[in-house]
């Protein structure tokens, strides 16, 4: 059982909701990085997406984009995002780990030498925006061969047919994108979320993840309660985009909003 | 046992030509291809759609384009029959018409309401806000920041023409990061948009359609060709940027193994140095906008800067089918610099009086280089996919004139 499925059972058990933060790696430098996971664990993260650096990244929103230009203007890459988990994993080796990002830079390495060093740097899932179920069979494979989950994206129009396609590839999680359009968008409508679990639930038994527009406490809270684990990422990047220069109040800032989202997550009613 | 063929027919049943082409996008995408697939499918066999097809081909775009011999071009460089498959004269300028005017009768059908698409040097952009005006559908066009200063009269014809130019500030400001945006366009406004893609790449069904669409210059060169020689040409020549107007003229020849396929990239300031957009020439497979493809990138899978005097060939990838055709040794890809497209640009204007699109004076310099080493009673058909109109401002730059 991967370290992803084995939390989640765990999480499912006790009705822990998880707390999934997104940063991209190496924003607004390498250095900022594996400092900031660390801290994000402590505030109550049970899961770290990182973002891999991308040129273009399609299916990202404004925040994210510049987040990915300032990590690649100091050279950022897949190799190099697997160094900073490997450096992570030197002091955690219990928090999940999943890489988010688009199918070329793991084309270009290889899938097979991509699986490998990521099993070694300590990587447990994987989430390749651009790699539908229909063209991930070898790459999903050959990850699933070391110990890694492939994740899949649900969509708000995502047939039952589709969702259960997922639920046959896909493993760990499923991400259940809660709004047509690109990270960081503004228009969360909980009542439509609410809808669609149901149909995503009577389909799949994967754990399912909810992201895209969670910005505060409150919607943290309201999504918690429909979903298994909550991923928010444009609201804590654009916490490094306010300071960049003082790196320090940004980990503060991103720190304090995990807090106040977990502790609305952890309060019943 | 499986029946095995001669012709060629690709792509596969899930888009791909081989290990290239597929569906690589994100999944709130997924239903629209799909329905865009089933729409393509139904209509391309439907002989109302056909005959709808035909008609604005005669009548709106003013096809068939003439195969005109160039013969003082030939007799000058002294080889090939140089015979010029006239894009250049459709409506709008360019043959990027062929599959707008296609893809809006598909979008008519589908019920879509609203019209996104992507333009480089503006023609796809111009073609696409023309068949919008036509129809009194909403259009919005993304433009990399650096073209819509290079491409300034386009810019105006769309807005004449009532389309939203969106100017893109992302990455390289240039054609694939207009791309980049109207794709999120399309995610966020799915239910509503049909998306124009302006070559022939990007998901299925979008490399086959597109392609499907400009074969008409390949149809219709066939039999002009056939009535005023007597016989198939020996090769055919056409620039590629996404390569459009090259699977257009190119694909109703496959077959005819004896006919050469040569497409034409742009080198810049020349491969050595980097700054190109020869994907074919000097790129490798990866993976973008949809498709898996030959692609201008770094060892870390970035995708890189490109650069070409035309702002229709400044792109890093390539339509998949073309990656398949230099695979299987099917066509042949070779490159020429800015200061040679720029040769072939005059050498047009002054021996014939046609002024090409920079983008077509790739294939004229090609041309230049090509005809003298064919016999004399060899034909070249090269594709003048468009007007150089557009490029007055660009050249008068170059040259140091105030216009």
């Amino acid at each position: 059982m991967s370290r992803l499925a084995t939390k989640f059972a765990e999480f499912r058990q006790s009705g822990h909701k998880a707390l999934i933060p997104f940063i991209t790696a190496g924003d607004p430098t390498r250095e900022f990085t594996v400092p900031m996971m660390h801290a994000m664990v402590e505030a109550g993260a049970d899961v770290i997406e990182l973002g891999v650096p991308f040129s273009d990244p399609m299916a990202d929103g404004p925040v994210i984009q510049r987040a990915s230009e300032r990590a690649l203007e100091h050279k950022m890459s897949l190799r190099r995002t697997l160094e900073i988990v490997s450096e992570f994993r030197t002091s955690n080796q219990d928090t999940p780990v999943v890489l988010m990002g688009y199918a070329n830079p793991v084309e270009a390495m290889g899938y097979e030498d991509f699986a490998l060093a990521a099993e070694k740097a300590g990587v447990d899932g994987v989430l390749t925006v651009d790699l539908p179920p229909e063209e991930a069979h070898e790459c999903a494979t050959l990850l699933n061969a070391h110990n890694i989950d492939q994740i899949f994206l649900l969509a708000p129009n995502s047939t039952p047919d589709r969702i259960k396609k997922m639920d046959t590839v896909g493993s760990g999680f499923l991400y259940y994108v809660s709004v047509k359009g690109v990270t960081g968008a503004g228009h969360l409508d909980t009542s439509d979320v609410k809808r669609k679990l149901i149909d995503i639930r009577a389909n799949t038994q994967l754990p399912v993840g909810i992201g895209f527009g969670i910005k505060d406490a409150e919607t943290a809270k309201v999504i918690a309660g429909l979903g298994d684990a909550v991923v928010v990422g444009s609201a804590l990047i654009s916490k490094i985009e306010e300071n960049l220069d003082s790196p320090e109040n940004a980990k503060r800032e991103i720190t304090e909003l995990l807090k106040s989202m977990r502790l609305a997550m952890d309060s019943q009613g | 046992m499986t029946e095995t063929t001669n012709s060629y027919d690709m792509p596969d049943e899930r888009g791909h030509f081989g290990p290239y082409g597929g569906l690589f996008i994100a999944e709130t995408l997924i239903p629209a291809v799909e329905e865009l697939d089933q729409a393509y499918q139904k209509y391309m066999t439907d002989p109302e759609f056909m005959a709808e097809l035909d008609k604005d081909f005669q009548h709106y775009v003013g096809r068939p384009s003439p195969l005109y011999h160039a013969e003082r071009w030939t007799r000058e460089l002294g080889g090939a029959q140089i015979y010029l498959k006239r894009e250049d004269l459709n409506h709008t300028g360019a043959h990027k018409i062929n599959n707008t005017i296609g893809q809006i009768l598909l979008a008519k059908r589908m019920g879509k309401t609203r019209i996104i698409a992507e333009t480089g040097a503006g023609q796809h952009g111009v073609a696409t806000a023309t068949v919008c005006a036509r129809l009194g559908l909403e259009c919005v066009v993304y433009m990399g920041a650096v073209d819509v200063v290079r491409q300034k009269l386009n810019v105006y014809r769309m807005q004449l023409l009532g389309a939203k130019v969106v100017a893109v500030e992302s990455g390289s400001k240039t054609l694939k990061d207009a791309l980049n945006e109207a794709i999120r366009d399309w995610v966020t406004n799915v239910d509503s948009t049909f998306y124009i893609i302006g070559t022939a790449a990007g998901p299925a069904p979008y490399p086959a359609m597109v392609r499907d669409f400009q074969s008409i210059i390949g149809r219709e060169a066939k039999q002009q060709c056939l009535a005023q020689a007597g016989k198939l040409p020996d090769a055919l020549l056409a620039c590629i940027g996404g390569g459009s107007n090259a699977i257009g003229l190119f694909h109703p020849f496959i077959d005819d193994a004896d006919v050469k396929l040569i497409g034409v990239e742009a080198a810049g300031d020349g491969i050595e140095t980097g700054r190109h957009s020869a994907p074919l020439c000097a790129g490798r497979p990866g993976i973008l906008h949809g498709n898996r493809t030959y692609l201008m990138e770094d060892d870390d899978g970035e995708i890189i800067e490109t650069h070409s005097i035309s702002a229709g060939l400044d792109y890093p990838g390539v339509g998949p089918e073309h990656s398949w055709l230099k695979d299987i040794g099917r066509a042949e890809y070779v490159s020429i610099t800015d200061d040679e497209a720029v040769e072939g640009f005059h050498a047009l204007t002054k021996m014939e009086g046609i002024i090409p699109a920079l983008e077509s004076s790739h294939a004229m310099a090609y041309t230049l280089k090509l005809a003298p080493t064919m016999q004399q009673d060899e034909i070249l058909i090269v594709n003048l996919s468009g007007r150089g109109d557009k490029d007055m401002h660009t050249m008068a730059e170059r040259e140091g004139i105030q216009i």
